[in-house]
């Protein structure tokens, strides 16, 4: 029997025949129909023309198959994709450094003014609310287009995201040792130096390093819209449809984001 | 005789060991620098130049916001209902996107999870193939898909499409592969086929994880589709990207404050479901 005021669940709680089963079945219904008009309402919104879909899968079959990649681009992509890197992580440390104060007013066992921890978190959520791409393009229509751009949109993205994550780590220290300090007649300043930050800067380096994983897929895209890297060449290549090119591009990305996305998850282990 | 048997290792092994841990972070430090120094290089990123040049930055503030009430007034009446559409197609590509990337995740999770794996080799197989999808951001997909099927919508929801099966697929396997091992156990030694043994031990252990994770990835495709337009892949990203080529920086002003607003709504909604599934 269900107990009144209980919260309805859509896994298999509820055996069936039950009046709760019954209820549960009505209600996985209910958001089924909902789901299919949902989908009903956007596909009739966009017309999708499948018509026009199966005429475009022989195309990207075609495409596929002429990205063999050309031997002639591949120090050109390299060069560029050490670019691409360097945008990455150059974006990621300053967005890493600048985060630290936003995170410390945003953490609410660090600043007990309940309203600067709300402004520090609210700061960081609307950081974090524009895409890198809007601030690439903000950042080329005020500096030109060039790495440059590329390198700020990451880094002022990256502020709002490693705050958020920054607050709740300091927000989860062990209050211990902390308190031991100060107890024993330390300045504030020496319990943030042997209490707080040897607890938090394995957890920080390990947000950045996930961060720039992220950031390096983003700056393989933050050439299209002319903030420099790869995404520079590809664009080219893309609108003169040389496929060989694209592919030699596609080729270097995946092979340069996996190696470090292991080298990254490899050292994170080690740290947390 | 006792004494140096206890006193040798005490003093001379863990020095070597001291030395040679603080050559490896000389080394590494070492490393990190050079990184540093020539990616300053093939950057040229100057704070500097950056915080001199910073009146540009301000410059294209002053542009953005309007500055009159006026201009806030126009803006309002007569841009924003223009936005309705635009706006309404964003959503639009999410929604398809994900329910495509949610159908197509369906059997790559079930190739690519462990524990219910038909064989190790198909395991590796999907495995890399989830990863190799993955490597690949959603808005190269969209440029691919554009030169394909052309601009518009269908190019950016093939591309949500693409990513969310190849993300869906690796945080459900990762999932699949954490259920309790019990439930399989017993449906196995009971006689089940494979297919009850999915439909009765994995799916209701996986599926408000799996609800969750499609939550998370609409999200992701929210956002995704507002920039999917600056490569001509439809949605209100075609509009800003139009904008700011025809330097109608209040209009663009106009779209990102929107968009804004609602990503940070969805993100809400989105949130609270979440919190109450898992």
């Amino acid at each position: 029997m269900a107990r009144p005021g209980a919260r309805p669940r859509f896994s298999a709680r509820h055996p069936a025949g039950t009046i709760a089963g019954a209820a549960s079945l009505l209600q996985r219904t209910a958001i089924l129909v909902f789901l299919v008009a949902l989908c009903w309402w956007a596909a009739a919104g966009i017309q999708i023309n499948v018509q026009r879909i199966g005429r475009g899968l022989p195309a990207i079959a075609r495409i596929f198959s002429s990205m063999a990649p050309d031997a002639q681009w591949l120090w050109p992509a390299v060069e560029t994709m050490g670019q691409t890197l360097a945008i990455a992580l150059i974006g990621t440390t300053l967005g890493a450094v600048l985060a630290i104060p936003v995170a410390i007013l945003a953490a609410r066992n660090i600043v007990v003014y309940r309203a600067i921890s709300a402004l520090g978190r609210q700061l960081s959520n609307a950081i974090r609310a524009f895409p890198e791409l809007v601030l690439g393009v903000f950042f080329v229509a005020a500096y030109g287009p060039g790495a440059t751009a590329g390198t700020l949109a990451l880094g002022v993205h990256s502020i709002g995201m490693l705050a958020k994550l920054y607050a709740d780590i300091m927000e989860n220290v062990d209050p211990g040792p902390a308190e031991a300090l100060l107890a024993a007649g330390a300045g504030k300043l020496q319990v943030f130096r042997f209490a707080i930050l040897p607890q938090v800067l394995p957890e920080f380096v390990a947000a950045a390093l996930y961060r720039f994983e992220i950031n390096l897929r983003a700056a393989n895209v933050l050439g299209l819209v002319g903030a420099g890297g790869i995404g520079v060449i590809l664009l080219q290549a893309l609108t003169l449809r040389r496929w060989g090119v694209v592919g030699t591009c596609l080729l270097v990305i995946v092979a340069v984001v996996s190696v470090v996305d292991y080298g990254s998850a490899c050292l994170r282990k080690r740290l947390v | 005789m006792a004494s140096s048997s206890y006193t040798q290792p005490s003093t001379a092994s863990p020095l070597p060991q001291l030395r040679r841990l603080k050559l490896l972070w000389l080394v590494a430090g070492l490393i990190v620098a050079a990184a540093y120094a020539l990616s300053a290089r093939t950057t040229e990123f100057n704070l500097w130049t950056i915080i001199r040049d910073s009146d540009l930055f301000f410059q294209l503030i002053r542009e953005m916001v309007p500055a009159t009430k006026e201009r806030w007034v126009h803006l309002l009446t007569n841009y924003l209902p223009r936005l309705r559409g635009p706006f309404l197609q964003t959503a639009q590509m999410a929604i398809l996107g994900t329910v495509t990337g949610a159908v197509l995740s369906i059997p790559l999770i079930v190739l690519s999870s462990r524990n219910i794996s038909p064989h190790p080799a198909v395991y590796t197989v999907a495995k890399g193939l989830m990863n190799l999808l993955r490597t690949i951001p959603d808005l190269l997909y969209a440029a691919i898909f554009v030169a394909a099927f052309g601009v518009g919508p269908i190019s950016g929801i093939l591309a949500l499409a693409v990513f969310s099966t190849a993300v869906l697929a690796k945080l459900t396997s990762e999932s699949v592969e954490a259920v309790d091992p019990g439930p399989l156990e017993a449906l196995r030694a009971a006689g089940g086929t494979n297919l009850q043994i999915l439909r009765h031990a994995v799916v209701p252990q996986v599926a408000p994880l799996f609800w969750s994770h499609c939550l998370y990835v609409f999200e992701v495709n929210i956002r995704a589709s507002t920039v999917l337009g600056l490569v001509g892949a439809g949605g209100i990203g075609q509009q800003l990207q139009l904008m700011l080529s025809l330097f109608q920086y209040e209009n663009a002003f106009v779209i990102i404050v929107v968009t804004f607003l609602l990503v940070a709504v969805i993100d809400g909604v989105s949130n609270r479901i979440r919190e109450r599934l898992v």
